[in-house]
């Protein structure tokens, strides 16, 4: 119980996937115009990757590790298919994400077309990726330890869009050198954002 | 006086449109309305007048920070003298620390006004005044050993990426304060930490007394040496190494009463810092598990920049939370957040900066909530 919260905490704001590790920039940086289209679109990486990263989990262990396949029969010991492990996560990643859009698409029309291309967009989303690569690299001990690392993933970049985007809602009106307009101001702000976050950085728990 | 106003309508033409000096018109203005209160008036539209604009309200600010800025410069002397070993008067601790601390105000001021002034005159608007705080808010911020050209870098830094890329004062999103001593912290952190910078002349070995040790009690309680941290007396009057303004409880609290006094700083988020700090520092004492969590939770407040970032830092009216309700959770979270990372982060011994930093970031999600459940509950009322 400990070391599920332990991974928690861990993964939302010390291996934050924003500001420790700047995976998943492009839709952090286009849709963080609004809270509340990037709670939206928070909220459907949260539930892709508590999705992909423990399904990922289970074709790691049991089909793809050296020696995975032991549960169908010894003779498979020496079997490695961990050359196969990108394009079978981007197949899962993808096929999840199909999934959320037609749910999306289906229960809330609004949020859908706000989001336009970017929903789709979140197959290729580098956090999603990087989650379940990071759950192999860290070798969680079940799948319980996975599931909860990729909600604490979600959570944190649901975090850092979710503040960024209220900063961005503040300076709507602000009186920006016209150069810096747009996507120039928002590197700006999320390298500071960056530095902020340093808070956590060398936190051990 | 009277002379001294004909003298500005005399040269005003010189600076006003079609004149030889139109380019400078803002900085001729700057100066004017620092001097007398503007004569411009509003035509159109419903407006308030008060007498009370950025300028003298930057200046209360400036005023508060006098018993904090002197009680450091007094603090400089004494410990350099304590470090050689001298017994001197108060006086000379006085003039000693002045001659030091007093560069490093100049530095900050001549180059964060200068560029304020530079970007004045190029995006042609009027002079902002809310360098006149961010100004002497550095030098009291960072130890007085560091060197005067990083105090520009940091200045610079602070200002053009901090608050002039933003469109000027009230529109950053950080304390430009806290972003120069951030930018110093994480560029030049052999400067900002450690036992020797907190004293003048202890980096270059000037003949240093036997036993005598430069460590702030922050430094002394992360190492664990709990019986080197001063007494609780000393650590409320000041008398100990430490960042040239943050060190005196008695001078901040002084400065505190005249923010409160005049309503430029809001007491909602001084007093809600204190408490999240005393909440955080409880349940480490319940929960002690090492030694420095054991440190009783009144004593963090009186430690380290404390009080001087709940007093100065987290109070700016710009980047802390707008709505009173978010006043009161933007001021726990920060003191919360600051006791937390200063007992469990062994990277940093000090946690009010960041945290003050991450709130800021934060501020405006929690003014964006509390609007919104403001909107509901009167949306309800009306349906009912």
């Amino acid at each position: 119980m400990e070391d599920l919260l332990n991974i928690f905490v861990k993964s939302i704001f010390i291996d934050n996937m924003i500001f420790a590790y700047f995976l998943g920039m492009c839709s952090y940086l286009a849709v963080s115009k609004t809270v509340k289209t990037s709670v939206g679109l928070g909220i459907a990486v949260i539930f892709v990757l508590v999705i992909t990263v423990p399904v990922d989990y289970l074709i790691e262990n049991y089909l793809l590790k050296k020696g995975a396949l032991i549960w169908i029969s010894e003779d498979f010991a020496n079997v490695d298919l961990s050359f196969l492990t990108f394009i079978m996560f981007i197949a899962v990643i993808a096929s999840m994400v199909q999934l959320v859009e037609m749910v999306i698409e289906k229960f809330i029309p609004v949020l859908y077309t706000s989001l336009g291309i970017f929903l789709p967009l979140i197959a290729v989303n580098c956090a999603i990726l990087g989650g379940s690569l990071f759950m192999v690299e860290r070798e969680y001990q079940n799948i319980g330890e996975a599931t909860i690392f990729g909600l604490g993933s979600g959570v944190g970049w649901l975090l850092a869009i979710v503040g960024i985007a209220a900063i961005r809602e503040k300076i709507r009106y602000s009186n920006v050198p016209a150069p810096l307009r747009g996507l120039g101001i928002t590197f700006i702000i999320a390298g500071l954002m960056g530095i902020a976050f340093m808070s956590f950085m060398g936190i051990k728990i | 006086m009277k002379s001294f106003r004909r003298f500005i309508d005399k040269i005003k033409p010189h600076f006003s449109k079609g004149g030889k000096f139109e380019m400078l018109h803002s900085t001729f203005e700057a100066f004017e309305s620092f001097l007398f209160v503007s004569n411009q008036v509003t035509t159109k539209g419903a407006h308030i007048r008060d007498a009370l604009d950025m300028k003298r309200a930057m200046s209360v600010v400036v005023a508060a920070t006098v018993p904090a800025l002197l009680f450091g410069m007094w603090n400089t002397g004494y410990q350099h003298n304590l470090s050689v070993g001298l017994e001197v008067t108060l006086w000379e601790n006085f003039v000693f620390g002045f001659l030091k601390v007093f560069p490093i105000i100049v530095v900050s001021y001549v180059v964060g006004l200068g560029i304020e002034f530079a970007v004045a005159q190029i995006r042609g608007h009027e002079v902002n005044e809310g360098f006149l705080v961010s100004g002497i808010l550095i030098p009291l911020i960072i130890p007085v050993d560091v060197p005067l050209w990083m105090v520009a870098l940091a200045t610079a830094f602070a200002v053009i990426i901090g608050k002039e890329v933003f469109g000027g004062t009230g529109m950053n999103i950080l304390n430009p304060a806290l972003t120069a001593r951030a930018f110093l912290f994480f560029a030049y952190p052999s400067w900002m930490s450690g036992d020797t910078v907190w004293i003048e002349g202890l980096t270059k070995g000037q003949g240093v007394i036997d036993g005598f040790s430069g460590a702030t009690p922050l430094a002394n309680a992360a190492a664990g040496m709990f019986e080197k941290i001063p007494s609780v007396w000393e650590m409320f009057l000041g008398t100990i190494p430490g960042s040239i303004g943050e060190t005196s409880v008695i001078a901040i609290l002084i400065g505190a009463v005249i923010l409160v006094a005049t309503g430029m700083g809001s007491w909602k988020i001084m007093f809600s810092m204190i408490a999240g700090g005393l909440v955080m520092g409880l349940l480490f004492n319940a929960f002690a598990v090492n030694p420095y969590m054991e440190i009783s939770a009144w004593h963090h407040l009186i430690m380290g920049g404390f009080a001087f970032g709940a007093v100065f830092m987290a109070t700016d009216p710009v980047t802390a939370a707008q709505t009173e309700r978010g006043k009161w959770i933007y001021g726990f979270l920060t003191g919360f957040l600051a006791i937390l990372i200063r007992v469990i982060n062994p990277a940093y011994p000090e946690g009010v900066m960041l945290a003050i930093l991450l709130m800021n970031v934060f501020a405006p999600l929690i003014d964006h909530y509390v609007i919104e459940a403001n909107i509901k509950k009167r949306v309800k009322r009306i349906k009912s």
